[in-house]
């Protein structure tokens, strides 16, 4: 039925804490296919990362899936055991995260570290692990690999850290890479550096990235489609052409205008007016409708359906079905 | 032309480092001079580790100056009684959440300032003061009573940015004022900075790494590479033509947040990374990472020369 590489199903994630539920993440859907690079992108608490640890399944102990399917080349991951989970991480999906020192083990080695990784996903041993992974770190651009292996972490910088993190990700060449903020903590010039080695990498070697961001100019810069997520829900979804010239949702129309760009340098920005939602007291209708200035009644109670706008474009906003239904009048 | 406000002069700010047993200088900032004029906004900018900061916190005298003077309306600022300069010039933090105490409630933190150099002659006047203060920076009366950890960032930098102007200064260092908040908050806080600049005439020295966020609020931009400054021109200009190739390189690496633009521009992707300020290159501290670099670069450091307009750039080459 789906020939979709990745299927997201309708995905509900919870959090269950001391203060109640928290439902991170509240029916998404969406495909990933070979060779795209799909860009997530959301404000802190919009559920954008749970969504990418829920499909490799490390989410925080109190968090659990509590609905949706997860098909990955058709099969439903949701529910496999801990053992088929992490054959699947590495050998099919990896995830890099935004702190590269966090993320690294300080008290061993780089070279002990990938080879790790190389020796559980692949059935290559000794000096054979050894050659991969000077090898793998040669593919992310590193100078002086052979040196590089017998350093610690502490020895790098951020940039080569970042580096070395997505090198082990690539270590049994997966179909999927998420990069969970790949670029937040690295400064303008490593950050370029770094999102032309992902680039280049998805070209060489045609694997499907999800890049999850809170960052628009990266998204702009490196993805096909894009998801737009507010409150754990997908607001928007298209093409990156459609997106930033095309905005249907009130959120993307106000986050498009409250950042500073090229072409409104000299006027003032438009900002969104209110606070992030609580998570833990989300509104019964649209999650965006306490910050939208065009909220209408129905908005309140609702929740929006998502509709398309045109074959490259789906947005959930009520105002959509207004007007759709304004146009029919006047035409008729 | 008008004196300026602030007036930088060969400013260096440097701190001993130990490791085993010799001590050796970290040169955070090496002889820094510009000047920021009376209501202006002079951006300053640069990757971590630059000296950004440092420069902001030598100016409020936060750290002594190794060398260098720092003028403030003509007169030496480390002449200056302390106590008496604090009230010219304040602060604004990057971090809400460290820079707010979690013990006092929003009225007392922005009444410390106002307390600390007798503002105020009694009780009524200085509530009356807070509240004031708390509508400039759109915070509702009813927070007064509340602590720092009940709001969230953005609320949060409003707090600290009524702190900052309780005492009527003439000038802010802002320190990464916005980097912590999220995307939908951060145009809030930057045009409430451009209304106050309006309203109360304050200058600011506008410190962060985003280069479109400090070219959408400044005049002029600062460009500062490893405790140099290597560039200095009006916004638009330094936007537009660049001259330094770290400028240059700097520019063309920020995602613009349009797809047609960002796709269809050059990246000069620079190599390697930025040299430890405690070993750095001699000569030009770029060099090591500079496409135009000669053999003069590795010999001398070049200083900034004007190229008209008050466009400043240190460079042997362009």
């Amino acid at each position: 039925m789906s020939d979709h590489l990745l299927s997201v199903q309708n995905l509900h994630t919870s959090f269950f804490t001391d203060a109640g539920e928290v439902q991170a993440v509240n029916g998404v859907n969406f495909d990933l296919d070979r060779g795209e690079i799909l860009g997530i992108v959301g404000e802190s608490g919009s559920g954008k990362s749970v969504t990418a640890y829920s499909i490799m399944q490390i989410l925080a102990e109190t968090g659990r899936i509590v609905d949706g399917k997860i098909l990955y080349n058709g099969e439903d991951l949701t529910g496999w055991s801990e053992k088929q989970m992490q054959a699947f991480r590495g050998k099919c999906c990896s995830i890099i995260f935004q702190d590269p020192m966090t993320s690294l083990n300080p008290v061993f080695t780089i070279g002990s570290q990938m080879k790790e990784a190389v020796v559980l996903h692949t059935d290559k041993r000794g000096s054979d692990a050894d050659a991969r992974v000077v090898e793998l770190l040669e593919l992310v651009g590193i100078n002086e690999p052979r040196k590089r292996v017998k350093q610690y972490p502490f020895e790098l910088s951020g940039g080569m850290r970042q580096r070395v993190m997505i090198a082990m990700a690539l270590a049994c060449e997966p179909d999927i890479l998420i990069a969970d903020e790949p670029t937040t903590a690295l400064d303008v010039t490593i950050q370029a550096q770094i999102l032309e080695l992902i680039q280049g990498l998805q070209k060489k070697l045609g694997m499907a990235v999800i890049l999850v961001t809170h960052d628009l100019g990266v998204i702009a810069d490196m993805c096909d489609n894009i998801v737009v997520m507010y409150g754990g829900r997908i607001c928007e979804r298209g093409t990156a052409h459609e997106i930033f010239y095309n905005p249907r949702h009130e959120y993307t129309k106000g986050l498009l205008r409250s950042i500073p760009n090229v072409n409104n340098m000299k006027k003032k920005l438009i900002p969104i007016s209110g606070t992030p939602i609580n998570m833990l007291n989300m509104p019964k209708g649209c999650a965006f409708c306490a910050r939208c200035d065009s909220a209408m009644k129905i908005c309140l109670t609702e929740v929006p359906e998502e509709l398309w706008i045109n074959e490259n474009h789906k947005a959930a906003c009520w105002l959509n079905i207004r007007d759709a239904f304004r146009g029919k009048e006047e035409a008729e | 032309m008008s004196e300026p406000l602030v007036e930088v002069k060969n400013l260096k700010q440097y701190f001993p480092v130990r490791s085993g047993m010799k001590t050796q200088m970290l040169k955070a900032v090496d002889d820094v001079s510009f000047t920021v004029g009376q209501g202006e906004t002079l951006g300053l900018v640069g990757e971590s580790g630059c000296g950004k900061t440092t420069v902001g916190r030598t100016l409020l005298r936060l750290y002594e100056p190794t060398a260098g003077e720092v003028r403030f309306d003509g007169e030496l600022v480390t002449d200056k009684n302390i106590h008496a300069m604090r009230k010219q010039m304040q602060m604004v933090f990057q971090d809400p959440y460290s820079s707010l105490d979690p013990r006092m409630t929003v009225e007392d933190i922005i009444g410390e300032p106002l307390d600390v150099h007798h503002l105020c002659s009694g009780r009524k006047e200085r509530r009356e003061k807070i509240l004031e203060l708390m509508s400039y920076v759109g915070l509702n009366a009813e927070h007064a009573r509340r602590y720092a950890h009940e709001f969230s960032g953005g609320q949060r930098q409003r707090i600290g940015i009524a702190r900052a102007l309780a005492v009527n200064p003439k000038f802010i260092v802002c320190d990464e004022p916005v980097s912590a908040l999220d995307v939908s908050i951060q145009a809030q806080v930057i045009n409430m900075f451009e209304e106050l600049q309006e309203k109360l005439g304050v200058a600011y020295l506008f410190i962060a790494h985003d280069l479109l966020v400090v070219h959408h609020i400044s005049r002029r931009i600062a460009v500062m590479y490893l405790g140099k400054i290597v560039e200095i021109a009006d916004a638009d200009e330094l936007n537009e033509h660049p001259i330094h190739p770290y400028t240059e390189s700097l520019l063309s690496a920020v995602p613009i947040p349009d797809p047609e633009i960002t796709r269809a521009r050059q990246r000069i992707i620079l190599e390697g990374d930025v040299p430890s300020p405690l070993n750095m290159p001699s000569g030009c501290a770029f060099r090591t990472r500079c496409r135009y670099a000669t053999e003069q670069c590795t010999r001398e450091c070049p200083a900034l020369s004007n190229r008209g307009g008050g466009h400043q750039v240190a460079c042997w080459n362009r």
